[in-house]
């Protein structure tokens, strides 16, 4: 890690976005060409900033890594404390490069009161980043509550029919998610302090802290309202349809790729390790909740007439399954969910995309306006038809990755489970292949169609970079798997310790300074002599190495 | 042989390049050319690997290459409570399963490639360079899924296939027909691929690790499960995969209506390799299947039922690319039986032969529709021997070949299969049999009714035929068009008649005709004289790793019944251990016995389609009459498409409306009902607020304004009663004070 110099790294990245919306505030209103080239601008300076964070991270370090930390309200313990790990990393990258993106694509589908609306779309980039940041849980929940404002702006203004209806809902019901939320922070602040005497919000200090399993459970559900509600899982899914549907494609392409992924993050980074006891006792609700949603979201996509309540629809199943993939609780189902939430960003960012390019000629949802636009956008049709396959989990594309790791992880825990939950991947082609059919294959019936130009330039750059991730990461994940490596070996050994253990057995070279766990015994059962030898690793792997380091250092950096 | 990973590679560059470059801007010959050559470069590559993998010791003909890590290290834990690690690396495998099936891939595909040219000439450039684009990466995930060491590389060619035949189905997709049946491919093999994915977790469960060859050796160690266990589980659902790719009962739906593709492609992708994917992936887990003789009995019940049915149906076909895909399932069905007796070696061999009389079957039937400028319904044929001499020639051979005259290919290999069958199992042998008697049947029906008898097409400029043709040709013109048109059609306006195809397309006719009679003398058994080298051959591929060295060591040995199988590197015993418990005793005169009936056989039907369709043609109609019932039952395919029709997708189409309903009312009504709850309070609350609320705030001011009536009489207006209640007052404060400090 070159971070040497101690260069706050994250605080470029977290403001960049909100300079520029200063910026936009002091230039006149009636330069629209202006106001775009500063959004882009810095929304693509907040990309190319981020992306030291991919180079220097490192990934043998299991502590929080780029850690800032200043005292914010020390009365009460709060702090201004950013650090990341493998998960935010990814998380980050993928925020400022779909918000760049975002922004791109909005350059001519907006053009009323376009100042404004730059200056909420790089507001609300910063509140997304400083969540993924935030290792206070107040200055998380700081965060977490800002972003709605710009998103429901950015609804309720540049949405359409339903915009107002649309944009209360999502701000209300994640409210009352959120409300419920602080709740939690609250009492796990005030129980640490019971038993440590320090006031803090340090989320690091919680995720090593155990605590008593009445109040475990009690956060967990309060926590599972308000990660839940953002996810969303069903049944707390249906402010999405409709926040989808009315919001801009800018809106909805943020909304899909990033916004969602603040459930499925609060998820693994504050409940499954500060909360292990609760997060295994829950497991069958959640995962029965996820099974459910990845069907029902499914078999509802299948029914719908509008084209983007059908892709928000997916989306409900696709999150589901993320779901699915954390609650196996163990390394392949919790890697592969974070694998899938990128995954779910690039495909289902897509998607929204492209139903924003022919929405921008046509006006129109409806799925039924549509057909044979194979012919008059050829490029169009590829694109869409990679996003589908990508979308659908078709191996060599990066969906495959995601859901295979995800099944897998879930398999070892329950093998119906994970059938029941396949299923919904035969239901996941059915309705994208039926979406494209309807709308890309067959004869052009409607003449408003016939003339319909294919993709520009600036269209197709939007889409460049969202195809090269679904192709790197569908061939060759192993960069994005070793970033996540020891972050998910943090988070299985508080759920799982059982992993921990085991590998720890094998790694520590100084087993005599702790007790030997009991589950390291299963190592020693015999098994077949070709297996023994193939599942010795080579060398101290993360887990083993995150026991170690457990036990030998709060695992953090300062 | 280190290069091995070239082989998909090629056609995978080829397909790139015509995808991203050609579709703007190679000419047709341009994209047919990279399209050939990638092909040809394959087809170079795979000969010498395999050169390369004869010359080795057939006990270390194996070949490993692993270009990258796909998927790195992850810990799970697996059934017995052990941490294993998933871990998936873009391993290749080259032995002779896999060499077989490389040699039949990118030869014949490279023949269908060429004869694609010729065929695809009259579409657009941008769609020519398309549809090449698609061909090549068939073939590249086809070869991926061959040379795949493991489970999922397999899977990943196993997927990509499917998506190339969506793609290609649907290539034509402006026709409603060509989408629909794309679609209806692609979701029904993802319904194998449920039991596909499954059942490659469970293999990772199981033994901790997912490639073929160390599952094979740690399943040999096994003992054979007598009841229903794991590996049976395990194989069951790597069956239901196959079942969704080899086009079997109960997911063989989507395979006679893939036919609406490109006639190269039906060739290529649904005869010749892509649904034989299914009978490789079972023979590639032969170790595992033969511990599961459970499924082993399913496999072979479903192959041979599937092989009955099929070929009933295509008894009544009258569209000749039906006929032949209706033939292809039947085919199908025969692997599969082969694999289940336990005679995998016999159904790999069938698979080859296959390959090559049912692509030469498939590309002259699309020689004939080329004549007929897109005309695939027989009834609007008969006669065309006369013009379509080579094309006549060809089909004749891979009709025989199919039907099991001998000495064609079709012969040995089906032969082969019969015998395990008659040796295995009496009742799969009898349907066996009968499916054969139907096969030569109706594979001689499509000859008669297409070459022989009269010419009952359209009529062409110049053409003496009567008026009553005339009227007769105009009436399915329109039929032609519309049903079965061949894309944009091939040029009806100037058709001269029937004609034979340009070189391009029957010099690879020929040259497959060739494949489909000598194809079969790799095999011929030992009762004729010859060695059965393929047998040999092939035999380690279906053999649990190194067990020479496994023999020796005498716990493992008696442990699995598999590994006792002594290698002795002759082939008598090799062709034995293909059998494994089955054995392969067969008396010499039982086997020749068989071998003469299943000959009979293949001649009865042959002879009974020459009197019903070319002798006295009115017998097939008034039989058909005669058994109505049963002809329209077939005819209509046993109605199962109306029956998942029916159920599954209506089913499945009731309940997302259903759900999408309940969403909206139940689900969101709720939010929506507690918005409005919330609204109703709040308005309650606000007439709270100003009744009770603010009334309390009016309260005090009315009680003030009262009480001031009573205190106004202390104003008397006299100083010195105010100076008396001052004094009071500043008295009763100091009194206060003074108590409370």
């Amino acid at each position: 890690m070159s971070n040497a110099a101690n260069f706050p790294l994250l605080s470029l990245i977290l403001f960049t976005p909100l300079v520029g919306a200063l910026l936009l505030l002091v230039v006149p209103k009636t330069s629209g060409n202006a106001i775009r080239w500063i959004a882009n601008l810095f929304a693509l300076a907040g990309f190319v900033v981020s992306l030291p964070l991919w180079f220097w991270y490192d990934t043998t370090n299991p502590a929080y890594q780029f850690v800032e930390r200043l005292p914010w309200i020390p009365s009460i313990g709060a702090e201004y404390f950013l650090g990341v790990d493998g998960f935010s990393v990814l998380l980050i990258l993928l925020t400022t490069m779909m918000g760049s993106i975002a922004v791109l694509s909005s350059w001519t589908a907006i053009t009323e009161r376009v100042k404004e609306y730059y200056v909420f779309l790089l507001m609300l980039q910063t509140g997304m980043l400083g969540a993924f940041m935030a290792l206070d849980f107040l200055l998380f929940f700081l965060f977490w509550e800002v972003m709605l404002v710009p998103m429901y702006f950015l609804i309720g203004i540049w949405g359409s029919a339903n915009r107002l209806y649309s944009a209360i809902k999502f701000f209300l019901y994640t409210l009352v998610g959120s409300v419920v939320m602080l709740l939690g922070i609250l009492a796990l602040y005030f129980s640490f302090e019971a038993t440590t005497g320090v006031y803090t919000f340090d989320v690091t200090q919680y995720q090593a802290h155990d605590y008593p399993t009445n109040l475990q459970w009690w956060v967990f559900l309060a926590f599972f309202l308000g990660f839940a509600i953002k996810v969303p899982m069903f049944p707390f899914h249906t402010w999405l349809p409709d926040a989808h549907t009315d919001a801009p494609t800018a809106g909805s392409v943020i909304l899909a790729a990033v916004l969602l992924k603040m459930g499925t993050y609060g998820f693994v980074r504050f409940s499954l390790p500060i909360l292990p006891e609760a997060s295994r006792t829950f497991v069958p609700m959640v995962v029965a909740l996820s099974i459910v949603g990845v069907i029902y979201g499914a078999l509802v996509a299948m029914a719908q007439k509008d084209w983007k309540r059908l892709v928000a629809y997916s989306s409900v199943s696709h999150m589901a399954m993320v779901m699915l993939g954390m609650f196996a609780l163990n390394p392949v189902g919790i890697t592969g969910s974070i694998v899938q939430q990128l995954n779910h960003g690039i495909s289902t960012g897509a998607l929204f995309l492209l139903v924003g390019v022919v929405y921008e000629r046509r006006h129109t949802r409806e799925i039924a306006e549509y057909g044979g636009l194979s012919k008059v956008m050829p490029i169009y049709a590829a694109i869409f038809l990679l996003m589908t396959m990508s979308s659908i989990g078709l191996p060599t594309l990066n969906g495959f990755i995601g859901e295979l790791l995800i099944l897998q992880g879930i398999f070892a825990v329950s093998m119906v489970w994970a059938g029941v939950a396949a299923a919904g991947i035969v239901l996941g082609a059915a309705y994208m292949l039926w979406l494209y059919q309807r709308t890309m294959f067959g004869k052009i019936e409607n003449p408003k169609n016939e003339h319909l130009p294919d993709m520009g330039l600036r269209e197709v750059v939007t889409f460049v970079p969202l195809i090269i991730l679904a192709v790197w990461i569908g061939l060759y994940p192993a960069p994005f798997l070793e970033r996540l490596e020891t972050s998910v070996a943090r988070v299985v050994s508080r759920v799982s310790p059982q992993y921990t253990d085991a590998q720890a057995a094998a790694d520590c070279s100084t087993p005599a300074t702790r007790v030997a766990p009991v589950m390291a015994s299963v190592q020693a059962q015999p098994q077949p002599v070709a297996m023994l030898a193939q599942a010795q690793p080579a060398g101290p792997s993360a887990f083993g190495a995150a026991a170690c380091s457990d036990r030998t250092a709060p695992g953090q950096e300062r | 042989m280190n290069l091995i990973w070239l082989i998909p590679l090629l056609p995978g560059l080829g397909a790139l390049l015509n995808g991203l470059v050609g579709v703007r801007y190679f000419s047709r010959q341009v994209s047919g050319l990279v399209a050939c050559a990638a092909m040809a470069g394959a087809l170079g590559v795979s000969l010498f690997a395999f050169a390369q993998l004869l010359g080795l010791d057939p006990s270390a003909r194996v070949h490993d290459v692993v270009v990258a890590d796909w998927i790195p290290r992850i810990p799970l834990q697996l059934a017995d409570g052990t941490i294993g690690g998933f871990e998936v690396p873009w391993g290749f495998r080259l032995d002779p399963l896999s060499g077989m099936m490389i040699l039949v891939v990118t030869g014949i595909g490279f023949l269908i490639h060429v004869y694609a040219t010729a065929y695809m000439h009259e579409e657009p450039r941008g769609g020519f360079a398309r549809f090449f684009c698609y061909l090549n990466l068939f073939c590249f995930f086809m070869l991926l899924l061959v040379l795949g060491s493991n489970f999922l590389v397999m899977f990943v060619g196993w997927e990509g296939v499917g998506l190339c035949s969506y793609l290609l189905i649907g290539y034509w997709y402006e026709k409603k027909s060509a989408g629909d049946a794309g679609k209806k491919a692609f979701i029904t093999n993802r319904v194998g691929d449920w039991g596909f994915v499954l059942g490659i977790f469970l293999v990772f469960v199981t033994f901790g690790t997912i490639d073929f060859r160390e599952v094979a050796g740690l399943a040999a160690a096994m003992p054979v499960e007598v009841q229903f266990g794991t590996l049976s589980l395990i194989c069951l659902l790597l069956f239901i995969g196959a079942t969704g790719k080899s086009a079997q009962i109960p997911l063989y739906v989507w395979l006679p209506d893939a036919m609406e593709g490109p006639t190269p492609v039906s060739a290529l992708i649904h005869a010749a390799t892509m649904v034989t994917a299914g009978v490789y992936m079972v023979g590639r887990n032969a170790v595992l299947f033969e511990h599961a003789p459970i499924v082993m009995q399913i496999v072979a019940v479903v192959g041979v039922l599937t092989a009955l049915m099929a070929a009933s149906i295509g008894l009544v076909q009258n569209d000749i690319k039906r006929v032949l895909a209706y033939s292809t399932v039947s085919q199908l069905g025969y692997m599969f039986t082969a694999m289940g007796v336990g005679a995998f070696a016999a159904g790999a061999f069938h698979l080859m032969t296959h390959a090559f009389f049912k692509a030469l079957l498939f590309l002259c039937s699309g020689s004939v529709i080329h004549a007929m400028a897109g005309e695939q319904d027989m009834r609007h044929m008969g006669g065309l021997k006369k013009y379509l001499p080579v094309t006549f020639t060809t089909m004749m051979i891979g009709t025989l070949a199919i039907a099991g005259i001998p000495p064609l290919a079709g012969f040995f290999s089906k032969d082969e299969i019969l015998l395990s069958a008659f040796l295995a199992n009496r009742f799969v042998w009898a349907i066996g049999v009968v499916t054969a008697l139907m096969t030569a049947f109706y594979m001689y029906r499509l000859m008669s009714m297409t070459f022989f008898g009269e010419y009952r097409g359209p009529a062409w400029a110049g053409h003496g035929h009567g008026a009553a043709h005339d009227a007769h040709g105009a009436g399915h013109h329109g039929h032609a068009t519309d049903g079965h048109g061949h894309g944009g059609g091939h040029g009806h306006g100037a058709w001269h008649g029937p004609h034979e195809s340009p070189r391009t397309m029957t010099v690879p006719l020929m040259a497959l005709a060739v494949g489909a009679i000598v194809a079969g003398f790799v095999g011929v058994p030992a009762v004729l004289g010859g060695g059965n080298a393929i047998h040999a051959f092939l035999e380690p591929s279906f053999s649990p790793p190194g067990h020479v060295e496994m023999a020796h060591a005498p716990d493992v040995a008696t442990a699995a019944p598999a590994a006792a199988v002594d290698d002795h590197g002759d082939e008598h015993a090799a062709e034995e251990g293909a059998h494994g418990a089955e054995g392969h005793h067969a008396p010499v005169a039982v086997e020749l016995g068989l071998m003469a009936f299943s000959v009979a056989i293949g001649i009865i039907g042959i002879l009974l389609a020459y009197r019903f369709y070319v002798q006295t043609p009115e017998v097939s109609e008034a039989m058909a009459a005669r058994w109505a019932g049963l002809h329209r039952v077939l005819t209509n395919k046993y109605y199962v498409d109306e029956a998942y029709d029916a159920t599954v997708i209506g089913g499945t189409m009731a309940s997302a409306r259903g759900l999408w309903a309940v969403d909206r009312t139940v689900v969101d009504g709720a939010v929506n009902g507690t918005g409005r709850l919330t609204i109703v309070a709040a308005w309650f609350s606000g007439l709270t607020d100003r009744s009770v609320v603010d009334g309390a705030v009016n309260l005090v001011a009315r009680a003030a304004q009262e009480l001031s009536y009573a205190f106004r009489r202390v104003q008397t207006g006299l100083i010195q009663n105010y100076a008396l209640l001052m004094l009071v007052g500043v008295f009763a404060f100091v009194t206060v004070y003074l108590f409370v400090r």
